[in-house]
C-alpha cells in the first residue's frame, strides 16, 4: 500500500484515546499525522510544567485545558483531521458512551486503577472493540525490554514492568516509544500486517 | 494429576488435581496489586478468583497492570 492508499482507508476511521497525558497526546499525533479521519480524545487535566518533559504540549499552554490544546496542535499538523474534545473525567458511564463508534480505543490513563476501569468496563460494555494498552514506560534506557503482546482485543505495549516512582520518572523517550507503538499497533490492527 | 494451560501464550503444566486462579497466582509466584485475569477470553474479576477453576487446554491471560503514562 502507498501512502494514499493507507490514507484513503485511515480517513474513514475513528480512534478513541482515553487520557491525554504522555501516552495520549504522542499517540494521538502521530495517528494525525498518518491521516486518521477523526480522534475522540478526553482528558479532565490541564497542561503544566511538569507535563513538558513528555507531553506534547507547548509552554504557552500552560494552565490550558489538555483537550482544547491537543485538538489545536493536532490541528495545526493537520487540519483535515476531525477531533472530538472531552474534557471530563472518565468513568464507566462516560467510557462506554465516547467511546462506542470508535473503530480502535488507547488506554493512555497514568494510574494502574483507571487501566484496570477501561479494560473492565469495556470487557462489559464493548467486549470485541480492539484496546491498546500501555503498560511499563518509567525511566530510561532498556530498549530491548519495550514489546508488544495480543491477547484476544487486548494488544499491551510497555514492558510491563517498571512502574513509576521517585527514582524512575516518566521521561519522553520511553513514554514516547510506546505512544508510539500503541499508534503503530493501531495501524496494524486497521491495515493489517505491512 | 498434571493440568496443562496456556499462560499469556505460553504452554505450562502444573502438577495439581485441580486449579484456581488463587492457586495459579501461588504457584507462579505472582503478587501484583493490579492486574487483569481472563480465562477463555473472559474476564475474571478479583472476588472470584477462588471460585474460578482452570481446567485442561484453557487460555489464561494475566496482565498486571502499572502505573504511568
Amino acid at each position: 500500500m502507498n501512502f494514499e492508499e493507507i490514507k484513503k482507508v485511515l480517513q474513514t476511521k475513528t480512534i478513541g484515546i482515553a487520557g491525554c497525558g504522555g501516552l495520549g497526546s504522542n499517540c494521538a499525533v502521530a495517528l494525525a499525522r498518518t491521516g486518521i479521519g477523526k480522534l475522540i480524545i478526553a482528558d479532565f487535566d490541564v497542561v503544566e510544567e511538569s507535563n513538558l518533559n513528555r507531553q506534547y504540549y507547548f509552554h504557552h499552554q500552560i494552565g490550558q485545558k489538555k483537550v482544547e490544546s491537543l485538538k489545536v496542535n493536532i490541528k495545526l499538523i493537520n487540519p483535515n483531521a476531525q477531533v472530538e474534545a472531552h474534557h471530563i473525567r472518565l468513568d464507566e458511564t462516560s467510557i462506554a458512551k465516547i467511546y462506542k463508534n470508535c473503530d480502535v480505543v488507547v488506554e493512555a490513563f497514568d494510574t494502574s486503577e483507571m487501566k484496570l476501569l477501561i479494560i473492565e468496563t469495556m470487557a462489559e460494555g464493548l467486549p470485541n472493540k480492539p484496546l491498546v494498552l500501555g503498560v511499563g514506560m518509567a525511566g530510561w534506557g532498556d530498549n530491548n525490554s519495550i514489546k508488544c503482546r495480543n491477547h484476544e482485543n487486548l494488544y499491551i505495549c510497555g514492558d510491563e514492568e517498571k512502574e513509576i516512582t521517585e527514582d524512575l520518572p516518566p521521561l519522553a523517550p520511553r513514554v514516547g516509544i510506546v505512544a508510539n507503538m500503541q499508534a503503530n499497533t493501531v495501524l496494524e490492527i486497521l491495515l493489517g500486517s505491512a | 494429576m498434571a493440568i496443562s494451560i496456556t499462560l499469556n501464550n505460553r504452554e505450562e503444566t502444573f502438577d495439581t488435581d485441580s486449579l484456581n486462579i488463587d492457586q495459579l497466582l501461588k504457584m507462579k509466584n505472582y503478587t501484583f496489586k493490579m492486574m487483569v485475569v481472563k480465562i477463555n477470553g473472559n474476564l475474571v474479576k478479583r472476588p472470584q478468583y477462588a471460585e474460578a477453576q482452570i481446567k485442561e487446554g484453557d487460555d489464561v491471560m494475566i496482565l498486571h497492570l502499572i502505573s504511568g503514562g
